[in-house]
């Protein structure tokens, strides 16, 4: 079986984000890149399937210029075989998910494997909007999987602690949540060998966005707080006066 | 082109959640300027005329056999359905996990526009303009769509829950026909939770601890019964999670849960960048650290330099006193 993998860069979950203007949103000229966690732990799943047989060849999808290929070409250097860059005209996650999901079916995808979002956009919507538009089954935010033959179990968090376990059959999208694996480190040997492996470059068609961002902003500065006195016993019950009566919310 | 709002309001088995009532609020404000009903959508169940209370005029219910248990497919088609008949022009969803495994899907579908996460709403030029938070939580934007159907889902605790006291709504059955696929994907199993808690996403209180609590047993000893004392949701720091002393689902922050409660009481966490990522929203925010100079006291609404395993059990009993 192939599996397919989607792997964004993001800016790195250490890195402070400046906004460049109100209007044109996020300055990424000196960020440092990491791939997207949650795509580290579909990447993952993807090689432990490897490892163990079931999959045949883990390809990465990912959309995006030129600059996206240093963080997939690490995936490469992880294990994946090979990968498929599509460029697309304007980005919003039902255009990134039509060019991935035409990305996907030309290479003869099984499976695919996705983070449950990318930390930067935040939309996580582009996972089940692909399986909309392949007219597959999809489980997503899933911290454990099984794939047996054809048939897919995923369990995902239904709230409260408690857990849906969700069955489906291949081909399906499946999104992926912290809890899944550990993802691996790239070895020396995986690091030379990805070099000469292959990154694809295809284009897609895109209609326009659908959702325009505007008014960007840093977030707005709480208001500042105080610093509670007195030893262990008065500061604790200084403090539960004040929540409940000046906070109320106790 | 529709009107009006529409209001996904979900249930369980204690009836309709607060985040519906919180969004039906707040629709009724929207509707009255951009124009059009509110109108609430309830699936897997029949009847919604108490969501009139909330602003509701009208509850579209599908329900049935088909939706005795959640399936991605299933929901979409419901929504699908519900939408037709109601026609909106805007579809409000809590941004809970059902919500954001179901409705890309339908807003792929419909070519519609999908805004996740808001934490704000207003009105603006006949539309509904979202503000809403991005990079976890390090820069806010505000997200509209510009022509035909807009998916809009709301964090929880986003908005009051007000007094309620409108007129029952009319309730109206919706027929779902399903099609081909749409039970591909369906839930065979539900594994409940030891204890029941909110979820961190929708809790309105939260007490998290850092790597500082040093083991799982102390985490379990310290973190746990004070969250239990004020029926709030433990949660925890990346560092600790991964360390091993909490669960994974435990996790706030950029890589974790974001979080949005009235009180989040951050227990020997420094407040690393990522953390404060996932809960810098909190209405109020307590921290219990010994370091003077953590970053999370910069943040917080009330500090307390001090140590957590001393503070911790003086606080919780003063908190059990409170709840006695």
């Amino acid at each position: 079986m192939k599996v397919g993998v989607c792997l964004k860069r993001v800016p790195a979950t250490d890195t402070r984000i400046k906004i460049a203007s109100s209007e044109s949103g996020v300055d990424t000229s000196d960020v440092k890149w990491e791939i997207n966690p949650y795509d580290e732990f579909a990447l993952e799943a993807a090689l432990l399937m490897k490892d163990a047989k079931q999959a045949s060849e883990v390809i990465i999808f990912t959309v995006g210029e030129k600059g996206a290929e240093a963080k997939v070409r690490e995936g490469l250097a992880r294990g994946a075989d090979r990968a498929v860059r599509v460029e697309v005209g304007e980005v919003d996650a039902l255009n990134i998910a039509s060019a991935l999901a035409g990305a996907v079916k030309g290479e003869g995808v099984d499976l695919v494997l996705a983070g449950k979002q990318a930390i930067d956009s935040d939309d996580s919507q582009v996972p089940a909007m692909m399986a909309e538009v392949l007219g597959w089954g999809q489980i997503t935010e899933v911290d454990q999987l099984e794939v047996d033959g054809s048939a897919v179990k995923g369990w995902r968090n239904a709230g409260g602690g408690s857990r849906d376990v969700v069955a489906t059959t291949l081909p399906a999208v499946v999104s992926c949540d912290k809890g899944l694996n550990e993802p691996r480190y790239a070895s020396l040997r995986g690091i030379m060998k990805a070099k000469r492996k292959k990154i694809a470059v295809v284009n897609a068609e895109g209609g326009s966005a659908k959702v325009a961002y505007s008014n960007w902003s840093e977030p707005p500065a709480r208001p500042p707080g105080r610093v509670l006195d007195g030893d262990n016993a008065q500061r604790v019950s200084e403090l539960v006066r004040l929540l409940r009566q000046e906070a109320k919310v106790l | 082109m529709g009107t009006g709002i529409l209001v996904l309001c979900e249930h369980d088995d204690r009836g309709f959640k607060k985040t519906g009532f919180e969004l039906l609020g707040k629709a009724s404000e929207l509707a009255a300027a951009i124009g059009g009903d509110v109108t609430a959508a309830v699936i897997g169940r029949a009847g919604g005329a108490e969501l009139g209370a909330h602003g509701a005029a009208t509850a579209l219910s599908a329900s049935g056999a088909d939706f005795a248990s959640y399936s991605t497919g299933a929901w979409a088609r419901a929504l699908q359905a519900i939408v037709a008949a109601a026609d909106p022009a805007v579809v409000l969803a809590p941004a809970s996990s059902r919500a954001k495994d179901f409705l890309p899907r339908l807003a792929a579908r419909l070519g519609a526009g999908m805004v996740t996460e808001a934490t704000d709403l207003r009105a603006e030029g006949g539309k509904v303009v979202a503000r809403r938070p991005m990079y976890a939580g390090k820069a806010f934007a505000d997200a509209h769509v510009a022509s035909g159907l807009a998916i809009i889902t709301v964090r929880p605790n986003s908005f009051p829950v007000g007094a309620g006291g409108g007129a029952a709504a009319t309730e109206q059955a919706v027929s779902v026909a399903l099609q081909d696929g749409d039970l591909a994907a369906r839930v065979v199993d539900t594994e409940q939770a030891a204890t029941s808690v909110a979820d961190l996403t929708e809790a309105e209180r939260i007490v998290s601890g850092g790597r500082s609590v040093k083991s799982k047993e102390q985490y379990d000893s310290l973190i746990r019964p004070l969250a239990a004392s004020i029926g709030a949701t433990p949660g925890a720091s990346r560092a600790c999670v991964d360390a091993g002393y909490a669960p994974h689902s435990h996790q706030v922050g950029q890589t974790g849960k974001v979080v949005n409660p009235s009180l989040y009481i951050a227990c020997g966490i420094s407040g690393a960048i990522q953390h404060l990522a996932g809960m810098r929203t909190s209405r109020i925010i307590v921290a219990v650290n010994t370091d003077p100079d953590a970053p999370i006291f910069q943040h917080a609404t009330y500090g307390i330099v001090g140590d957590m395993f001393e503070v911790a059990p003086m606080l919780r009993q003063a908190f059990e006193q409170l709840e006695a």
